[in-house]
């Protein structure tokens, strides 16, 4: 099925040998621990959202086994990580469920990321994210080069899933989440994904001595790790989280052997662990719910109590030390079997049956512990209620459980045989070697390897006592406490460099995005060969540098002037004529006109902020170190823009522009193609900003709504303003040139389809107009002559631009689509009618509207109408 | 002849960005403006520099690129929005904080002298 396939995403499943035998487990000890869980939660929690919890992570975790695209597969582990977070977290109450849930989120969500980045490694390099499609492209991963970033990263991902040392540290933590969530997720299941995905990429990535050296040794010290620490745990699920530990350990230990009878029992234990170590936990759990403890030191003796229960965990725990005729005990034996058949580390390749033989030794003596701590061993002690069997239906998932145990180790190739072969032939994708499995080989090495185990490691629970006086000389080194110092140290380290970045300071800010930009701007400037392309120049002349000297002097002047505010403005006004001259000098008569207009208003504009902005700058404003950094700053940016701007310019045009000139005047029945692209190609986009226009209008007008300005009533030396506000020249000469200028933009608009005009610019002259007898003449006076509502005149440009876009669709055109016509006028002759004039019309107004709310409202702010109106309030 | 323009050009951003990182708000504004015209200028020239050659159709042999005109026309009126947005932002900011700082504080002040003055206010008050 599709999902994004620009992507290469798909939702696909894939079944196959390996993937039946993990959905058979996961729907298998999912049944049972919905029908355990059931028992196990009391009144008070949750029970939908328990099994909300269980059952997304049970889709998940099928979702994983059964995907066959790499990201898709991706997304369900990710999944996983959160199910499970909520799960451990379920008693969101308890300080250690919430930690142990945000360790575990953590180090899992880290090491996800780890695989996503493998898998993206791997999608790039094969070109596909078809999980089978990749398998079979061994060579072309080993080839490219990138083998062992991808080996790494994958190991990763696959390490921290399943409690690798030393990633380990978070699976105990998370045995704070109820034991049913422990059973599933923590030592069927989940745990046992990262197994899965070694498993699964085992073709792929799995013949090098790279992956025997990092996998079997991760693994072997897990082993060892995890059972030796589980020796000293008091807390039952505490054992059991160090056991499981370990025989992950075991698991990867297998797969880095990288014989194919290894794989074999590799997934052989994979199916034995789940079955006995499911069992322990939930029988844990019984113990817990029943007597009201999980510390070995206080349960003893409860065979007395619970005789069915002590039965079935003997059974599974004796599994666990791999005793014959049980399930545990054939796995082992094949992991015994293959170290003996391995040359890893060469000469002392012997190490690893006996490190091996150790770790199994250890594994006896914490089962004989868990056997013989928690049923036998005297009578309990300090216990709050009497032990009792659990009730009926409780008890079932831990008969089922055990009845297997005992099954596939009597008749393993009967019970689990096919399956076996159809899981392992899935892992290694060649046809599988002989291998048989029978309860008796016959007196071998291996044999005599678990003889040894089960002798020392009775030996060593024996002498238990030793051993935990000498244990008892360390510090327990806790996890916990160094994740969490971790956790708070990168807080405030990112908290540093945060208040480095974000001092408060916008200057500062800005200086670091300036900097930032500067650099990433001139890295390609450096690798450029050479500054001038080939276009031909145009010669200079002295008129051009004329104006390119006023305008860098204006430009300086401005900066040096810019305590001096009306100075600098004048000098700023003199740069903004220049640039006008630039536009018309060049080609653009539609620059130069609105340039020139906007010129007029933007200065009109800072004259009416300079009343109420301070008179006085500082000449000097920060110390001098910082004049210099920010003048180097504004150089090398200056010199970098005007590096680009000249490269640029020498270089030859590819636009796309000749379309726009051969269509306009057949397309869009205009002759100024500037004008056409504005109303007519590129409407959409002028409509686009003549909303803006109006909304920075009306934002303005907000922002001076309920503003309380001080008025100053002198200049900064002690002089009164002048109180004479309207000059009688000024109100005659605008009042009379207003028709004039009124007729000037009603020309300019009505040419505007043809010859340089328009909208903006026609709206921007007649704004110029209408402010000049304000300027003469008040806010009051022109209220009185000219009662128009300029939000009112904003939004009605805008909707006529916008209906005459719609329009065009009652004529079944798309939206803004030109339709234009000649027609014929007795007396004037010839002329052109085109539905985009209705467009610039909108523009029109909604310029005239935004730049008058603007301008009139601050205006009106200096004058006695103001005056008036504070004067009433008071 | 592109010399000269480029030359302009640098002219004007090194002295916009200069001003942009001044404390107070009205040479911010003033570098914002410089800035502006700069910029404007830049995306002008991509359409390469023409001389008699405005885009009416009928009026010249060779045409200037009318697209970048048609950007920078609508720019130069969005720039002018802008402007002035910054401007009233500029006095509201003023009123409002009692200084021009564009970040609100005065930077020659020491935190003393501002606990200072708050308490006087506090007082007149």
């Amino acid at each position: 099925m599709e999902w994004i396939p620009v992507l290469g995403l798909n939702i696909q499943l894939h079944l196959d040998g390996l993937a039946y035998l993990f959905a058979l487990l996961i729907l298998g000890i999912g049944l049972l621990i919905i029908l355990y869980a059931r028992y196990y939660l009391s009144e008070r929690d949750s029970m939908s959202r328990f099994y909300a919890y269980l059952m997304l992570f049970m889709v998940a975790m099928l979702g994983i086994v059964l995907s066959n695209n790499l990201i898709q597969l991706w997304f369900f582990w990710e999944l996983t990580s959160i199910s499970s977070f909520l799960l451990i977290s379920f008693w969101s109450y308890r300080s250690d469920a919430r930690k142990g849930a945000r360790m575990a989120l953590t180090i899992t969500g880290a090491g996800g990321l780890a695989l996503l980045g493998a898998l993206l490694l791997i999608g790039h390099v094969t070109g596909t994210y078809q999980l089978d499609e990749v398998l079979g492209m061994s060579d072309v991963v080993h080839e490219s080069g990138y083998y062992y970033v991808i080996l790494v990263l994958f190991l990763l991902g696959a390490f921290t899933k399943s409690a690798q040392f030393p990633f380990h540290f978070w699976l105990p933590h998370a045995m704070a989440a109820p034991t049913p969530v422990s059973a599933y997720l923590h030592s069927a299941t989940m745990v046992k994904a990262g197994i899965f995905l070694m498993a699964r990429f085992f073709p792929l990535l799995a013949d090098t001595d790279a992956w025997f050296i990092v996998v079997s040794l991760t693994g072997m010290a897990t082993l060892l790790v995890g059972a030796y620490t589980a020796l000293f745990k008091h807390d039952l699920k505490g054992l059991l989280a160090y056991s499981t530990i370990s025989h992950l350990g075991l698991i990867t230990l297998l797969l880095g052997l990288g014989s194919e009878l290894a794989a074999i029992a590799a997934v052989f234990h994979v199916i034995n662990h789940a079955i006995f170590k499911a069992s322990l936990f939930m029988a844990a759990g019984i113990i817990d719910h029943e007597s009201g403890t999980r510390d070995m030191r206080k349960l003893n003796g409860l065979w007395k109590y619970m005789p069915v229960t002590a039965t079935l965990a003997m059974v599974a725990a004796a599994s666990m030390a791999g005793v014959p005729l049980l399930n545990g005990f054939l796995s082992k034996e094949m992991m015994f079997a293959e170290t003996l058949n391995q040359y890893t580390l060469g000469a002392l390749s012997w190490w690893i049956p006996l490190l091996a033989t150790v770790g199994g030794a250890l594994s006896v003596a914490y089962s004989l512990r868990f056997m013989h701590d928690v049923f036998f061993n005297g009578e309990p002690i300090g216990l709050t209620k009497t032990p009792h069997e659990p009730p009926r239906y409780m008890r079932v998932p831990v008969e089922v459980l055990v009845v297997l145990c005992l099954v596939v180790g009597i008749f393993p190739q009967f019970v689990i045989g096919d399956l076996l072969n159809a899981a392992s032939s899935a892992v290694l994708q060649t046809e599988l070697p002989e291998f048989h499995l029978h309860i008796w080989h016959g007196f071998n090495v291996p044999l005599a390897m678990s003889a040894v185990a089960i002798t020392v490691g009775s030996f060593l629970y024996i002498k238990r006592k030793h051993l935990f006086n000498f244990q008892g000389q360390f510090n327990d080194i806790d996890a916990k406490m160094i994740f969490e110092g971790v956790v708070q140290d990168i807080v405030q380290k990112a908290g540093v460099l945060y208040r480095w970045f974000d001092s408060d300071s916008l200057q500062r800010a800005m200086f670091l995005m300036l900097l930032l930009s500067l650099a990433m701007v001139s890295y390609p400037l450096l690798t450029m060969a050479s500054v001038e392309g080939t276009r031909p120049q145009i010669p200079t002349n002295w008129v051009v540098t004329f104006c390119t000297g006023l305008l860098i002097i204006s430009t300086l002047l401005t900066v040096w002037w810019s305590h001096l505010r009306l100075r600098a403005l004048l000098a700023l006004s003199v740069v903004g004529l220049v640039v006008s001259i630039t536009f018309a000098y060049f080609s653009a008569p539609d620059l130069a006109l609105t340039q020139l207009s906007v010129e007029v208003v933007t200065i009109l504009l800072f004259l009416l902020a300079l009343f109420f902005l301070p008179q006085h700058s500082p000449v000097i404003d920060s110390p001098l170190r910082v004049i210099v950094r920010d003048l180097g700053v504004a150089t090398l940016f200056g010199s970098v823009v005007g590096t680009i701007c000249y490269a640029m310019l020498t270089r030859p045009l590819e636009s796309i522009s000749d379309f726009f000139l051969e269509n306009s005047k057949s397309g869009g029945g205009g002759t100024n193609v500037v004008n056409v692209i504005l109303v007519d190609f590129r409407g959409f986009d002028t409509l686009g900003e003549i909303t803006v226009l109006g909304i920075a209008a009306l934002g303005i007008y907000k922002l001076l709504l309920r503003i309380t300005l001080a008025m100053p009533t002198a200049n900064s030396d002690g002089v009164p303003w002048s109180r004479e506000s309207h000059p009688v020249l000024l109100a005659l000469v605008s009042q009379s040139l207003l028709p004039l200028a009124l007729l000037v933009s009603a020309y300019i608009f009505l040419r505007g389809h043809n010859m340089p005009g328009g909208g903006f610019i026609a709206g921007l002259i007649t704004a110029i107009a209408l402010i000049q007898q304000y300027v003469a003449h008040g806010v009051e006076w022109m209220k009185q002559r000219m009662p128009i509502n300029y939000q009112a005149l904003i939004a009605s440009g805008l909707c006529i631009a916008i209906l005459s876009g719609v329009g065009s669709w009652v004529f079944g055109f798309n939206f803004l689509k030109t339709w234009y016509d000649y027609f014929y006028l007795p007396g004037i002759g010839k002329f052109e009618l085109a539905s985009a004039m209705v467009f610039d019309l909108g523009v029109y107004l909604t310029v005239i509207g935004a730049t008058l709310l603007i301008l009139a409202n601050l205006g009106k702010m200096t004058t006695s109408e103001r005056l008036r109106l504070r004067g009433g309030k008071e | 002849m592109e010399f000269s323009f480029a030359l302009g050009v640098g002219f004007l951003t090194g002295a916009g960005v200069f001003l942009m990182l001044r404390g107070q708000t009205f040479p911010v504004i003033l570098g914002l403006t410089l800035l502006s015209y700069a910029v404007n200028l830049f995306l002008f020239a991509s359409g390469r520099l023409v001389i008699n050659g405005a885009a009416i159709l009928g009026t010249t042999d060779t045409y200037s690129d009318p697209l970048p005109q048609a950007l920078v026309l609508t720019a130069i009126v969005i720039g002018f929005a802008m402007t002035a947005f910054v401007i009233i932002l500029a006095i509201r900011a003023r009123t409002d904080m009692g200084n021009d700082q564009v970040d609100g504080r005065e930077a020659s002040l020491t935190t003393d002298e501002l606990v200072e003055r708050k308490h006087r206010k506090e007082n007149k008050r």
